[in-house]
């Protein structure tokens, strides 16, 4: 039987790891220390399973009732 | 000119500066050393109204009276602060605001020893935590202390000297006693101020007090501090009378007791007598500082009004936080009742006289306005187009009221001076309605002075103000410099706020009347002569009468023709008209009821105009395209001249309605009669089939309410049918339902519960069951599942209802009152909590949404970064808006 995740519900919007190269461009691109993002908690599920450690920056993608996609972004925090 | 002197800078060298607040408890000592003097006298004035020294009004205590210097500092009424004195109480009492905190001292502390009922070990533990890491202990103290209290609390045995520990108990509000294996004994305030006494500082601090602040023995009061006569100052009335203040009864209530107390311990008097004493003081204390304590009945006056004391003066909404301290009152601002004048501009406000000679301006005296300004200040404060003060260079006022010769005044007049004139014409005032729930609450208007005594609004305002005239009042601000005029002018006028910033559509249009003029002057029918066309015009400052129409017999225009005049060339635009009958298919500008309006290069070729064209708060309308294709300036224009045309239009014409509008013929009732019957039956054979059991049960419902839901079906089905019939039968010249169709006032529903049938009443959005066991009223069988048991009305309003129908649909009504009722305040304090929440947020010129200290909110603004005070409500652009711009209406078509 396949094991169920939380990644796999339909609520749970796509979460995405930067990586190194990805963070510093964002950061950039906004002018902004990664604190003044909104956080998410390393120990979040979502997070947990897809290996977030604190310092990280997380992609969120998600179905906007206005934007059709939108993007959002979370600083990993302990 | 005058030469403008060196300005004098005056430079405040800061000599102290406050670098904190502490808060704490007053020691006796504290008490005494503030104090000017020991009061002891319970009587206020002498025979010959002097102040008793030894009293609670002393000149000791600061002085109100303004022929009286104060004993203590010698300064006179402003001046003087006035002075603290006390009373030294014969016996020890507790301190209502601190019960709670002595019973927790008392029951976590040794009787014996004073001792904290912790082992020593622990306590050793938190008192180095708290002198090698402080910080550590004040983030810990808040969850470690209640802890350690409640620990203590339950410890029975005392770890320090082993003395066995009994259980104090609180008898609310004052009283404590002791739990003892014999019984229960009463701990007198004395005793508990010994026990207090014991507990030492170091065992204080554990339990998360500071003893340098207070020590547990001052919240058992020994003396009592005297505040000074500035803070209860007694009232002379007219008669010559004086009445004191709350506070001074209060104090000399206590004063009275204290000293018959202190009488009787002198005299060895008996211990009941000298314990009732010492209970009443406790009783006078108490209530002085709150009279509002539960299980106390209330100091009361000797009218039978129940006093106003210490607590009482600083809670709540009238108290000294949130009246006097966080309160805001401002000058240059009226209120009064509003009402309608629609021969005012949107832009302006009527003023009554008497309050535009109240409300000022100040205005510089420039060589250019002397001469205006000197009249004004002959004419005077009593005259309308006047002054009040004068300002001169140096700062002086010069109050116009107690000038005997104001020409010599008004001669002495030179540049450099001001004078505070009255309001007048086209001066800029902020408007505004209660409750200020958006930006269009308050707008600034430009002042028209008007004689009556309201405020004049033109109707068209009416939707953002959410006002009405059954009694309503606006406030009106007069700014005060030339920035805040300029400001309002720019900012807050009420055609800049024409469209609202929530989804682009404007909010002020057409209400009522005026969507009724337009719908008669649009109608096909509507011809007009000559002389009605130009006196339309006219209204509106139009000249050019255009060609008629008709020519022969008589020359006449149709009413199209006088709105086409109104609107701006260029205007090319279609919409569906409120009185759109929904045509399963739409043939355009061909409509057969003429609902499809037709604008091409600014002429109204087709529709007609009614809600959806002119209406407030229409979003796609024809005012809507004007005020965004042709500006404010134009949109304005249209509401202050056609929107006149319009209302004038009606007057015109002439529109009244009677019980004749609702009138249904015979067949017309019959087939309504029928209807409902058809009705009936089915709901009977709904229930029968129920009780058969052979109802087919509907998915997540249980088979009751799968009836339920079946049965309100066919009822508001019926309901619907009979509507159709009527709306079918009514004359279309029937006023009601020309209202209903245009928009203007009432609805179709509305009109059906008239002429035909009100239809189901429903509470909690079910058919109606309450009031009895299983019957909502007891003219019915227990259980009747049937359409009338359950408050269908099958009455109209013309019939009239039975009682039994009119008693269920006054169920409905009230529900329907109770709902907004409550609805209104819950809304309104949600809506408080989020614009706390979100009023600091702002869109950063990167498109990024962010709070002030700048974490980033949201990416894009609404994640689409649209604007939606920009937006075709809510959406980027309007595609199909835009082709029929860009192509005209033609290439539609």
């Amino acid at each position: 039987m396949k094991k169920f995740t939380i990644l796999d519900h339909e609520l749970v919007p796509k979460h995405v790891l930067l990586t190194k190269e990805e963070k510093r461009e964002l950061l950039e691109r906004l002018a902004i220390r990664p604190d003044q993002l909104p956080w998410i908690r390393a120990s979040d599920p979502v997070a947990k399973l897809i290996g977030a450690k604190p310092g990280d920056i997380v992609k969120i993608i998600r179905k906007s009732p206005t934007a059709g996609e939108s993007i959002a972004y979370r600083f990993v925090v302990p | 000119m005058p030469q403008v002197k060196g300005e004098v800078k005056v430079i405040f060298a800061p000599s102290k500066k406050i670098k904190g607040i502490t808060f704490g408890l007053l020691s006796p000592d504290a008490i005494r050393k503030m104090s000017v003097g020991s009061i002891i006298t319970p009587d206020t004035y002498e025979e010959d109204g002097t102040p008793i020294d030894t009293g609670p009004m002393s000149l000791r205590l600061g002085t109100i009276d303004p022929t009286q210097k104060c004993k203590t500092c010698g300064n006179r009424v402003g001046q003087c602060p006035g002075h603290f004195g006390h009373i030294e109480l014969a016996k020890p009492v507790v301190h209502v605001g601190f019960v709670k905190v002595i019973h927790q001292l008392l029951d976590a502390t040794c009787q014996k020893c004073g001792r904290l009922l912790i082992a020593e070990e622990e306590i050793a533990k938190m008192r180095q935590m708290m002198k090698e890491r402080p910080r550590l202990w004040s983030i810990l103290k808040p969850k470690v202390v209640p802890k350690v209290v409640k620990k203590a609390m339950k410890t029975m045995e005392c770890p320090h000297c082993g003395e066995e520990q009994s259980k104090v108990k609180l008898e609310r509000p004052t009283t404590f006693y002791e739990k003892t294996k014999t019984g229960e004994r009463r701990i007198t305030p004395d005793v508990i101020r010994a026990r207090l006494e014991k507990i030492p500082d170091e065992d204080y601090e554990v339990m998360g007090f500071n003893p340098k602040l207070s020590r547990p023995e001052w919240m058992v009061l020994t003396v009592l501090p005297v505040p000074p006569v500035t803070v209860r100052p007694s009232i002379t009335l007219e008669t010559g009378l004086r009445s004191e203040d709350d506070l001074t009864h209060k104090v000399v209530d206590i004063i009275r007791i204290n000293e018959r107390l202190k009488e009787q311990i002198d005299m060895g008097a008996p211990m009941a007598i000298i314990e009732e004493l010492w209970d009443l003081l406790q009783y006078h204390v108490t209530t002085y500082f709150d009279n509002e304590v539960s299980g106390v009945p209330p100091a009361r006056h000797r009218s039978g009004r129940v006093l106003r004391t210490l607590a009482q003066r600083l809670k709540g909404k009238e108290g000294r936080f949130r009246s006097s301290l966080s309160g805001k009152r401002v000058d240059f601002s009226a209120r009064t009742v509003i009402s309608p004048d629609p021969n005012l501009s949107i832009n302006e406000v009527g003023v009554p006289v008497d309050v535009a000679k109240t409300l000022t301006v100040p205005e510089k005296v420039t060589p250019w306005n002397i001469d205006e300004l000197r009249e004004l200040v002959i004419r005077g404060p009593y005259e309308h187009p006047g002054a009040n003060y004068i300002v001169r260079p140096d700062g002086r006022r010069i109050d116009l009221r107690y000038v005997k010769d104001r020409k010599v005044v008004a001669d002495v007049l030179a540049p450099g001076y001001i004078v505070e004139r009255h309001v007048r014409d086209g001066d800029v005032a902020l408007f505004n309605r209660q409750p200020s729930l958006h930006r269009m609450s308050i707008m600034a208007h430009k002042v028209r002075v008007l004689p009556y005594k309201t405020f004049r609004l033109n109707l068209c305002v009416c939707p953002p103000y959410n006002a009405d005239f059954d009694g309503d009042e606006m406030n009106l601000h007069v700014p005060q410099s030339e920035e805040a005029r300029a400001e309002a002018l720019t900012l807050m006028l009420v055609e800049q706020q024409i469209l609202s910033p929530r989804y682009g559509g404007p909010i002020i249009g057409g209400t009522q009347d005026y969507i009724l003029g337009a719908y008669l002057l649009s109608h096909k029918t509507t011809t007009l002569e000559r002389e009605e066309v130009e006196r339309l015009l006219f209204m509106c400052g139009k000249t050019d009468i255009p060609r008629p129409v008709i020519l022969k017999p008589k020359e006449l225009w149709t009413g199209k023709q006088v709105i086409s005049a109104l609107l701006p060339q260029g205007l090319n635009y279609t919409l569906k008209a409120s009185s759109c009958r929904k045509c399963r298919e739409c043939t355009k500008s061909e409509c057969p009821h003429d609902a499809y309006v037709v604008v091409s290069n600014g002429e109204l070729v087709a529709g007609l105009i009614d809600k959806k064209s002119i209406g407030a708060g229409e979003p796609e309308s024809l005012f809507h395209r004007i005020v965004k294709d042709f500006g404010i300036a134009a949109g304005s224009w249209f509401l202050d001249n056609a929107l006149k045309l319009f209302l004038n239009y009606a007057f015109m014409h002439g529109f009244s309605m009677s019980i004749d509008d609702k009138r249904l013929p015979e067949e017309a009732i019959k087939e309504i009669e029928d209807a409902l019957k058809k009705a009936e039956d089915k709901v009977s054979r709904l229930i029968e089939k129920y009780k058969r059991r052979e109802l087919e049960q509907l998915p997540v419902k249980t088979l009751e309410e799968t009836l339920e839901t079946m049965i309100h079906e066919v009822l508001s089905n019926a309901r619907d049918e009979v509507g159709k019939i009527a709306a079918k039968y009514l004359k279309p010249t029937s006023r009601a339902l020309i209202m209903a169709r245009s928009g203007s006032r009432g609805s179709i529903l509305n009109l059906t519960q008239m002429a035909a049938a009100v239809g189901q009443q429903t509470v909690r959005g079910e058919r109606i069951l309450r009031g009895y066991f299983e019957r909502a009223l007891p003219h019915f069988k227990k259980g009747d599942l049937g359409a009338i048991a359950r408050g269908f009305v099958y009455s109209s309003f013309k019939k009239g209802l039975s009682p039994l129908e009119f008693f269920f649909h006054a169920m409905g009504g009230r529900e329907g009152l109770v709902d907004t009722a409550v609805r209104t305040s819950q809304s309104g304090y949600m809506q408080r909590r989020l614009i706390n929440a979100l009023q600091d947020l702002h869109v950063e010129y990167d498109g990024t949404v962010r709070t002030a200290d700048d974490k980033v909110v949201q990416l894009k603004y609404g994640e689409d970064g649209v604007d939606p005070s920009k937006s075709d409500h809510g959406k980027a652009v309007n595609i199909a808006k835009t082709i029929e711009k860009v192509l005209g209406v033609a290439a539609l078509e």
